[in-house]
């Protein structure tokens, strides 16, 4: 146990006293967190509009005052003439240009059919279907508003609830998806490193000869990045409530549980780069390609996996950060206990077993 | 009384892109208990992979060899119990302190500092003011004496050492080799290697190891005894004409330089200094010097390449 002991201090001594390293194991959560919760995000908030009003009547101006009131949009610009639409776009800066025709009250008292136009910039697809859905839901209510007390004959109204993240918050989609990347590069590129670092030092050839058994020597080398990959868990965390206001609704506990097992994982498949790997450089690029990549791309985080075509959903299933970025969501947003997720926490047991299972059989116990 | 070292035919290939390339080519030899056994040759003569195959870190492709009577692949788990290794570089942790490394390689092999610490004890006073110094920040010599304490802080049976002291100052390097004689007489087998052939001399046998192959086993008076000719040591003002002048004369057999002088070996067995001052004199060289000298290892050792 004292061996165990000093050899689990001795590598907390190289994490220590890396600087370099520390700073990118301890930086690296909260800078993505900070990086995703409030610059990268696809939110809409003031997003800069124009207006061409050609009828100047009561009821334009009462739509544009709720327009500008609400915390989507933003009205830079008044247009005079229809020619201004095409030079607004062009400068780039506003996202959508809304449009009412010469005699809109008229048309909408008297004729019952007004219309407006919304012309959105969709070199940007994804904006400009949200900036047309907001503003439309913003005409629907003024029209219902309108309408008043006044019994219509036919009328279907939908209300949209949207569950678990009321008001829309990108947060509630990246945190999960943060803690997989994260604990993933951790763990996997710096477990692999470490020990490919071993085998260049020529150190490993020492421990080698000694008789210091294989499975005691991952074990030893992996725990300092448990706790490591903890500290990371817990700093996401607490900045993920306290700062970008996503609560964990679930058992905190299962959350960290589900979190140590995700790591473990990780760590095997780090193990896993370490026995093929020979340089340090060999060993941090596999992870990349193998780690970060899949797991930004499969894992559902950024992209829905259920629109990907058949063989990538396949492909994605063989992915662990898929299901841990499931069981983080289902626990942490959606505030669900293990009975939801035992599927997921079943599955990614198997693969870590597996996986620690390979390692441990290829560990080289020789140099060659 | 099992004999600590036996190699015996031991195979060693390497597959590289062009072609094989054999590090050792068949070679036997056994080390007795308690001498310090020396592996003698240039880089890349197959030490390296020799030690590595004894310490269980490679795979012969054939042939067998035994550590303190275990075969180095059916029972590596035991050998690695009883030996102590010291590899070529440097392989200790340049981010951990003397005393750290110390430690740790203490722990690892289960031993206790303060049980084994009269083995080291002369080695490790000279470093221990230097204790809390990372390992990166010791001078080369200093870190040759932190890796020996380490190779030996769990009492091993045999110790091997490669190339304990390539790159390390001659005031070191003597210094070295006197740990050596120390441990020796605590018992400890030493199997060491090198590539200066001034510390055969410092060994009780030597084995000359070139391109895979043995040229001889013996002591190292022996190596030098059946040399069986006269080896002279010549100087002159031009040392690099003259080296030129000698190797293409006829009556020379062969001629190296050594330091300051020239080792010339003659053909006939009779020659001497009459003949080599009778070339100086007629290729004009100033300050002309020859002199008889008993041969050395790396004479032997030339001589033996050429065969």
């Amino acid at each position: 146990m004292k061996q165990f002991l000093i050899f689990v201090r001795k590598e907390w001594y190289h994490i220590w006293r890396d600087k370099r390293t520390l700073l990118i194991l301890i930086g690296m959560p909260i800078i993505q967190i900070v990086l995703y919760g409030f610059a990268l995000t696809n939110e809409i908030k003031n997003s800069r509009i124009a207006v061409l009003d050609e009828s100047h009547d009561p009821s334009t101006l009462a739509l544009i005052q709720k327009i500008d009131a609400s915390r989507y949009f933003e009205i830079t610009r008044m247009l005079h003439s229809p020619a201004d639409v095409e030079a607004v776009f062009r400068q780039g800066r506003t996202r959508l240009v809304i449009i009412f025709p010469l005699g809109f009250r008229g048309d909408l008292l008297h004729g019952h059919r007004a219309q407006v136009q919304l012309v959105a910039d969709a070199s940007d697809p994804n904006t400009a279907n949200m900036l047309t859905n907001y503003a439309e839901a913003i005409i629907n209510d003024y029209q219902q508003s309108l309408n008043g007390d006044q019994a219509l004959p036919y009328q279907i109204s939908t209300q949209i609830r949207m569950l678990y993240n009321p008001e829309l918050k990108g947060a509630y989609n990246f945190v999960p998806g943060v803690l997989a990347l994260v604990l993933m590069l951790v763990c996997a590129m710096m477990t692999s490193m470490s020990i490919v670092r071993e085998k260049e030092m020529g150190s490993m050839e020492v421990i080698l000869v000694s008789p210091l058994k294989p499975f005691r020597i991952i074990i030893a080398k992996t725990i300092p990045y448990l706790l490591v990959s903890l500290l990371n868990i817990v700093c996401i965390l607490v900045l993920s409530v306290y700062a970008l206001e996503v609560p964990i609704r679930g058992s905190l506990w299962l959350l960290i549980g589900e979190s140590m097992l995700f790591t473990i994982t990780s760590l095997s498949v780090g193990l896993l780069i370490s026995n093929s790997a020979k340089t340090q450089q060999t060993a941090m690029f596999t992870s990349m390609m193998s780690l970060f990549l899949p797991t930004l791309l499969f894992s559902g985080f950024l992209f829905p996996v259920e629109n990907m075509p058949l063989p990538l959903r396949v492909v994605s299933n063989v992915v662990p950060a898929k299901w841990y970025y499931i069981i983080v969501k289902s626990v942490m947003i959606k505030g669900l206990g293990p009975a939801a997720v035992w599927k997921e926490t079943l599955i990614l047991t198997g693969m870590t077993l597996v996986l620690l299972g390979i390692s441990i059989r290829n560990f080289k116990i020789r140099l060659a | 009384m099992v004999k600590p070292v036996i190699v015996e035919e031991l195979v060693k290939k390497y597959r590289m892109k062009r072609g094989e390339v054999k590090a050792l080519n068949g070679i036997s030899f056994s080390v007795e208990k308690g001498e310090v056994f020396g592996i003698i040759g240039p880089d890349g003569a197959g030490k390296t992979s020799l030690f590595r195959i004894l310490n269980t870190l490679l795979l012969a492709d054939q042939g067998r060899a035994t550590v303190n009577g275990y075969d180095t692949v059916g029972e590596y788990k035991k050998i690695r119990q009883c030996i102590g290794y010291m590899p070529g570089r440097f392989s200790l942790y340049q981010d951990l302190s003397v005393r750290e490394n110390l430690e740790f390689f203490a722990a690892i092999f289960n031993a206790d500092i303060q049980e084994n610490y009269l083995l080291i004890k002369d080695i490790y006073t000279q470093i221990e003011p230097f204790r809390d110094r990372r390992a990166g920040q010791l001078s080369g010599g200093m870190k040759q004496k932190l890796a020996l304490c380490c190779a030996l802080i769990h009492q091993p049976e045999i110790l091997f050492l490669d190339e304990p002291t390539t790159g390390v100052d001659a005031v070191s390097r003597k210094e070295f080799w006197e740990m050596l004689h120390r441990l020796k007489e605590r018992g400890i087998t030493i199997l060491v290697s090198t590539s200066y052939m001034d510390e055969a001399g410092l060994c009780d046998r030597v084995a000359l190891l070139q391109k895979g192959n043995i040229l001889s086993i013996d002591t190292p008076e022996g190596i030098r005894g059946r040399f069986g000719k006269a080896v002279w040591a010549v100087r002159a003002s031009e040392m690099f004409r003259l080296l030129n002048e000698l190797k293409g004369d006829p009556s020379v057999e062969s001629c190296y330089p050594f330091g300051q002088y020239h080792h010339v070996v003659l053909k006939a067995p009779l020659a001497g200094e009459t003949d080599l001052r009778g070339i100086m004199d007629r290729e004009r060289y100033a300050e002309a010097e020859v002199r008889p000298i008993s041969p050395t290892i790396e004479d032997c050792f030339m001589a033996l390449m050429k065969e």
